[in-house]
């Protein structure tokens, strides 16, 4: 005997409950705080905030946890919080060339004023799984030296006071907001660099790489990677001037990329940019490949097909949030439309073997 | 605790959760659908607490509509009871504290996902749809600066020639949900997947039909009594089919039914997939072939 099946409800309520009893995991293993997420797994808080268009490490930390570590669950934890909260104005741009600067490189000069700072990177590291982290190891102290006061200008200036890369435009115009309004193509610069920077890690960068394997061609040096910290203002009406109003943590890399010139722009270099929130340098390095590929139009360059070179086909996949919801969709109940392509597939079936029965 | 969490979101949040710019900025996209039937409308699509593809552009127009003194029903594949129905009623119970129903004739605002209920609608409901992919051209053409085009121009050739290969491969055209209708002469519009048996309910309804696809950031109407004509020829006229079985539990032969499997020896039965309609039936003393009679209305 069939009987409906019933009580969704109660079915929900005790997965709720299951699953956060699984997030807890082992009552014996002490329970992990958004302390020590915040502190000890930096790099996922900052991709997070990155990929979440939220700069809040704490939320960041505490949207990890609550999502077991999934990071493009927490990512979408923090935009859902995100999208509620009011917008009370806009900064000021920040000024990237004042960045106090933790690690800062040129692969175009072997030196520049300012200096080339590693910084705290994987680069040289050797892969080799430390032991000794698994036996809670005692606190390192990295040697210090009193910060440089000296000013450590844009490569990007200096190769443009020469004429060699090509100039961009400085305009103090407001950026269209992505998350308030459609995305509608065509897409400006600035919103395409939007798109990206809130984009998937993975997907930009496997965009990016596929330009260097030769799927739409990039030619990317990296003339400056920096990260550092920068003051955020933003101009108060009453007060007349822009107030300091917090400081936030980004990557910046700026691509120089060889152009011979089309019909309408001489011989330089063209720049690519990358900007993510955090210490997430894979990122910016990838952003500022994909955005330079994506200029092809402008710079007078020819389509050759490559997806990376294809706007629509970039700006309307990079979304993980929304790439994994409409993927995830399809385990929902589909029985009605699957019942009516059963019913298709049976007429289909029974017309076909009527026929050959006929031919027979 | 849980009824402290829900006094503490409810609290914490605006009613029907959508701060009211924002609702404003959906209800003149809705403005916008219904003074064009059929048009899809872009609007600044939010992100909701619930993953896209789980009907986000459905709750937000629903959240735009809601008034407290609406009654809500929420259904999906047709029944009341299924898991993301559940979980998207008592989302608006705790954010808007609205009334919630099963009953068809008694709900002012249906959500659905897939399905049109059987029972008609009446003047001053809406129903609002959950919409995967708006576009219509989608799958004969990925670019939706092409496809925005393709509706501007009224430039309709591709799908006709989609259907004419149909038949000419199938003999029949092979499209059984989301079966694309034109609207009052002009738009080709996605009714979203609803099998075709519930296309002719698209049209001349008295109730206003909205559309909402979240991912995609689209919102498109049908206003009361728009004429919707499901796309087909002179000689392979469109046919609104079903499971050719009667209900096993209340009898109807008029209904959308689902097939399910009752053991692994292939049993199985047919149910109407809208389980208010099938209840009412009960109750009513309509009885199917595998209905026990005891059970009928206790349900």
């Amino acid at each position: 005997m069939y009987v409906a099946v019933k009580g969704g409800e109660r079915a929900i309520d005790n997965a709720h409950a299951w699953l956060a009893e699984e997030r807890r995991g082992d009552l014996g293993v002490a329970e992990l705080s958004v302390a020590q997420i915040r502190a000890q797994l930096t790099l996922a808080v900052n991709r997070v905030m990155a990929e979440g268009s939220l700069f809040d490490p704490d939320l960041a930390a505490l949207a990890i946890k609550q999502a077991r570590g999934d990071l493009i669950e927490a990512i979408f934890l923090i935009r859902a919080y995100r999208t509620t909260l009011p917008r009370l104005g806009a900064s000021c741009p920040v000024d990237t060339a004042k960045m106090a600067v933790i690690r800062r490189i040129s692969a175009t000069f072997k030196d520049l004023p300012g200096g080339q700072v590693l910084g705290p990177t994987f680069d040289y590291t050797h892969r080799l799984l430390d032991f000794k982290l698994a036996a809670e190891g005692e606190a390192i102290i990295a040697p210090t030296a009193p910060a440089a006061m000296e000013a450590v200008p844009h490569v990007m200036a200096m190769l443009d006071r020469d004429g060699m890369i090509e100039p961009e435009a400085f305009g103090n115009a407001l950026p269209p907001d992505l998350t308030r309004a459609p995305l509608e193509l065509p897409a400006s610069r600035a919103l395409r660099l939007q798109a990206i920077t809130r984009g998937d890690e993975g997907f930009i960068l496997s965009m990016a790489y596929s330009t260097q394997r030769g799927y739409g061609r990039t030619h990317a040096f990296v003339g400056e990677l920096r990260i550092g910290v920068v003051a955020v203002e933003m101009d108060i009406p009453e007060l007349g001037f822009a107030v300091e109003i917090g400081e936030i943590e980004l990557t910046e890399c700026e691509t120089v990329n060889q152009f011979k010139g089309s019909k309408t722009e001489p011989p330089q270099f063209t720049r690519g940019y990358g900007l993510v929130f955090g210490q997430t340098e894979r990122k910016a390095i990838a952003m500022s490949l994909v955005d330079r590929s994506l200029r092809w139009a402008e710079l007078g360059e020819d389509y050759t097909g490559a997806p990376a070179q294809d706007e629509e086909f970039v700006l309307m996949h990079a979304d993980n949030v929304q790439a994994t919801g409409f993927l995830e969709h399809i385990k929902l109940p589909h029985y009605v439309d699957f019942q009516s392509e059963l019913e298709l597939v049976r007429r289909l079936r029974a017309e076909v073997f009527a026929s050959r029965e006929a031919a027979e | 605790m849980t009824a402290h969490h829900d006094a503490t979101l409810a609290d914490s949040y605006n009613f029907a959760y959508l701060d009211e710019q924002t609702k404003r900025m959906i209800r003149r996209a809705i403005l916008k659908g219904v003074a064009v039937p059929g048009y899809q409308v872009p609007f600044a699509s939010r992100e909701m607490p619930m993953p896209y593809g789980w009907g986000t552009g459905g709750v937000q127009v629903t959240a735009a509509c809601l008034t407290p003194d609406d009654r809500l029903k929420v259904i999906d594949q047709g029944a009341d009871d299924t898991t993301n129905a559940v979980s998207i009623r008592k989302f608006f119970q705790r954010t808007a504290g609205v009334a919630v129903t099963e009953s068809t004739v008694e709900a002012t605002l249906i959500q659905t996902r897939h399905r049109i209920p059987e029972s008609a609608l009446t003047a001053g409901q809406i129903l609002v749809y959950q919409v995967p992919i708006p576009e219509p051209l989608r799958f004969l053409e990925p670019r939706e600066t092409e496809t925005r085009k393709m509706h501007e121009l009224e430039e309709y050739g591709l799908i006709h020639v989609k259907l004419y290969e149909d038949i000419a491969r199938h003999g029949t055209i092979a499209t059984a949900y989301a079966y694309p209708v034109k609207v009052e002469g002009r738009y080709v519009m996605d009714p979203s997947p609803i099998p075709k048996f519930d296309n002719p309910k698209l049209s001349n309804s008295p109730a206003l039909q909205l559309f909402g696809a979240g991912r995609e950031q689209r919102i498109y109407a049908l206003p009361p009594f728009t004429h919707v004509v499901s796309l087909d020829f002179d000689d392979h006229p469109f046919e609104a089919s079903k499971a050719p079985h009667d209900c096993d539990l209340c009898g109807a032969s008029d209904s959308y039914l689902d097939e399910v499997i009752t053991d692994d020896q292939g049993g199985r039965m047919f149910v109407c997939s809208d389980t208010d309609f099938c209840r009412v039936r009960q109750e009513a003393g309509h009885l199917g072939a595998m209905a026990v009679p005891n059970l009928a209305g206790s349900a």
